[in-house]
């Protein structure tokens, strides 16, 4: 395990972060002095673009396109006084997703690095860590490198000598799951309810307080100092087969050994599972996993081959999100499973559009009548039906897409339990472990 | 309705030093000031354990923003209590992994153990109960929250475990307290 090899996890320690001193002496902040001394943010972008880095929150959007849509105005453009801002998404919530965690809490001078080098590429002085209000611990972790490395002139003004500015804050969230999609964040940051947004206008032109915004995931951002330290071609050939660089694969579920592994992009489901997880616990079979949070369609054991990259995953049916395995066992009822799914969307649905305030619920409704064995065969009719009224382009944000993904394709994948437990009028389960 | 009633308190008159100083940082990081609102909010709330319908007018007015919308920012957010809470507040896991790895389970050892369902404060007022959505513990699922620990790996017994020391530990602390 090294810096070329595990750029993002090898300088992690989660009893105690390195401090600046520590960090520094390990090469770190040696891609921001790069970027800052040898490169304009303009060649900063073209390396970023260059490195085919993808985002990792879960939509996989080129990073280098998405800041190529800050606007650039004249000196004479009155705009071009405006402030931009830069977001860091540590608003990490999604089920089954804890990959962010590890580096917040883990490596926290990374993410501040790679933070200078985003802010300085799109123009921002000034940038937000977007951050869960549980995740406590990784909160002192932050402040505390904050404090370093103001006392460091790594933020602040005249950064290291240059022209350049840049004051970095951590805003502390109170809940909710809508938070992480980046225009309810924006507004969450302002104080107001996380409700999502009309896009257009995209952040990137008007955002925070109305003025261009990038948002990008932790992961995405964690890449950037090794990117300008080694280059977009070592970044690119990390993973020559698939998508560019690492990424951090997790797996949970009844599993000999759940947790987080940083591999090249592109690795099989199955190596993920079966040889960094160890496979299923003793005495259960694997039924199915969803592969990147839950808001992504379920895939079988059929799949273990399929490489965990974007288009591989999404050519197998489902979507590789925020490449967490969730592990469904042969033991633990499908439909209940599902349930608890739709159960967080229904409570976590912002109520802002009538196909997720309403149709969430209404899917929760309709699976507990099945769980506990009172469903009839309209009864799937209806989901399938609900899964249609809530499909992309018919509600105002992504979440209620996210729920149909986990239930139409369960509807699909386990139709024979669907139907044991509307034939025989109980769960052939007993519910969850 | 008692917002309505209340007869506007001046902010200073109301908010300690310590809180009107945490709140002005907040602000000061901030474009506007209801930017600050949630942070007000979770500075009022750590120091007086809820938000009450007072704290939430003194708020708004500090923010110079309507109790009505700043009523509105603090109950679309999980973490602000708009209800008095007990000094510790469980928020268990229930999301998909924790389900898939016992959630339930301990869910009814804590119920049992407590007396008291989601929602709910104990008779000594030491104990809120309260669901949360994944709180990033997957790997050592089922987990929970009490106040800023997070607890991992949990089963029935372990989960009334905790409490259990949290509870002895109260007990010799208000001992010391009579003493």
């Amino acid at each position: 395990m090294n810096a070329l090899t595990h750029p993002l996890t090898h300088l992690v320690n989660l009893q105690s972060p390195l401090n600046l001193n520590e960090y520094s002496q390990q090469g770190g902040y040696l891609g921001a002095e790069k970027a800052l001394k040898e490169y304009s943010p303009s060649q900063v972008l073209d390396i970023v673009k260059n490195s085919q880095l993808k985002g990792r929150g879960g939509a996989g959007f080129p990073t280098g396109m998405k800041w190529s849509f800050v606007p650039h105005y004249d000196e004479s453009d009155a705009r071009s006084q405006d402030n931009k801002y830069l977001v860091c998404n540590a608003d990490e919530m999604e089920p089954g997703t804890f990959k962010d965690r590890l580096l917040l809490e883990g490596v926290p001078h990374q993410l501040i690095e790679a933070m200078i080098i985003a802010a300085y590429t799109i123009g921002a002085n000034k940038a937000y860590i977007f951050l869960r209000g549980e995740y406590h611990l990784a909160a002192k972790r932050i402040e505390s490198a904050l404090k370093e490395a103001y006392q460091a002139n790594w933020l602040g003004e005249n950064i290291q000598g240059s022209e350049y500015q840049l004051d970095l804050y951590l805003h502390t969230s109170a809940g909710r799951y809508i938070c992480g999609e980046e225009t309810a964040l924006i507004n969450a940051l302002e104080g107001k309810r996380a409700n999502p947004r009309a896009k257009p206008p995209f952040p990137q032109v008007a955002g925070l307080f109305g003025k261009p915004t990038i948002v990008n995931n932790v992961e995405t951002l964690s890449n950037l100092p090794h990117i300008l330290k080694n280059g977009p071609d070592w970044f690119i050939n990390i993973s020559p087969n698939s998508d560019a660089g690492s990424k951090i694969y997790g797996a949970c579920g009844r599993i000999k050994n759940p947790g987080l592994w940083e591999l090249p992009m592109g690795v099989t489901i199955g190596e993920v599972l079966n040889t960094h997880a160890g496979g299923m616990q003793d005495g259960l079979k694997l039924k199915g996993l969803l592969p990147g949070g839950a808001s992504t369609d379920f895939l079988l054991p059929e799949h273990l081959d399929t490489p965990m990259d974007y288009d591989s995953i999404a050519k197998a049916g489902s979507r590789l999100g925020t490449g967490g395995l969730i592990v469904l066992d042969d033991k633990n009822c499908p439909v209940a499973m599902v349930l608890n799914l739709l159960q967080f969307f229904a409570q976590e649905s912002c109520g802002w559009c009538t196909p997720c305030r309403d149709g969430t619920p209404w899917a929760v409704e309709i699976l507990t009548r099945i769980e506990q064995g009172k469903g009839t065969i309209d009864d799937i009719d209806s989901l399938l039906k609900l899964c249609d009224f809530m499909w992309i382009g018919k509600t105002h944000c992504a979440l209620a897409p996210g729920a149909v993904e986990p239930l139409k394709s369960a509807l699909t994948y386990f139709n024979d339990e669907f139907m044991q437990h509307i034939e025989h009028g109980c769960c052939p389960y007993h519910g969850a472990y | 309705m008692e917002i309505i009633k209340t007869i506007t308190v001046h902010p200073k008159d109301y908010l300690t030093s310590q809180e009107l100083a945490e709140i002005d940082h907040e602000i000061s990081i901030m474009e506007t000031r209801e930017a600050a609102g949630i942070e007000a909010l979770k500075v009022v709330q750590a120091h007086r354990g809820w938000i009450s319908d007072e704290s939430l007018h003194v708020i708004a007015t500090y923010l110079r923003m309507s109790s009505a919308e700043l009523e509105g920012v603090a109950t679309f957010y999980n973490l602000i209590y708009r209800q008095p809470v007990g000094k510790y507040v469980i928020h268990l896991c229930d999301s998909v992994s924790c389900h898939l790895t016992g959630y339930q389970q301990v869910l009814n050892a804590i119920v049992q153990h407590l007396n008291i369902g989601y929602g709910q404060t104990t008779e000594d007022n030491l104990f809120t109960l309260l669901s949360n959505v994944c709180l990033g513990g997957c790997d050592k699922a089922p987990v929970m929250m009490i106040g800023k620990q997070h607890y991992e790996h949990l089963t029935p017994e372990k989960a009334v475990e905790i409490i259990t020391a949290l509870q002895n530990q109260n007990q010799n602390e208000n001992v010391e307290v009579e003493l």
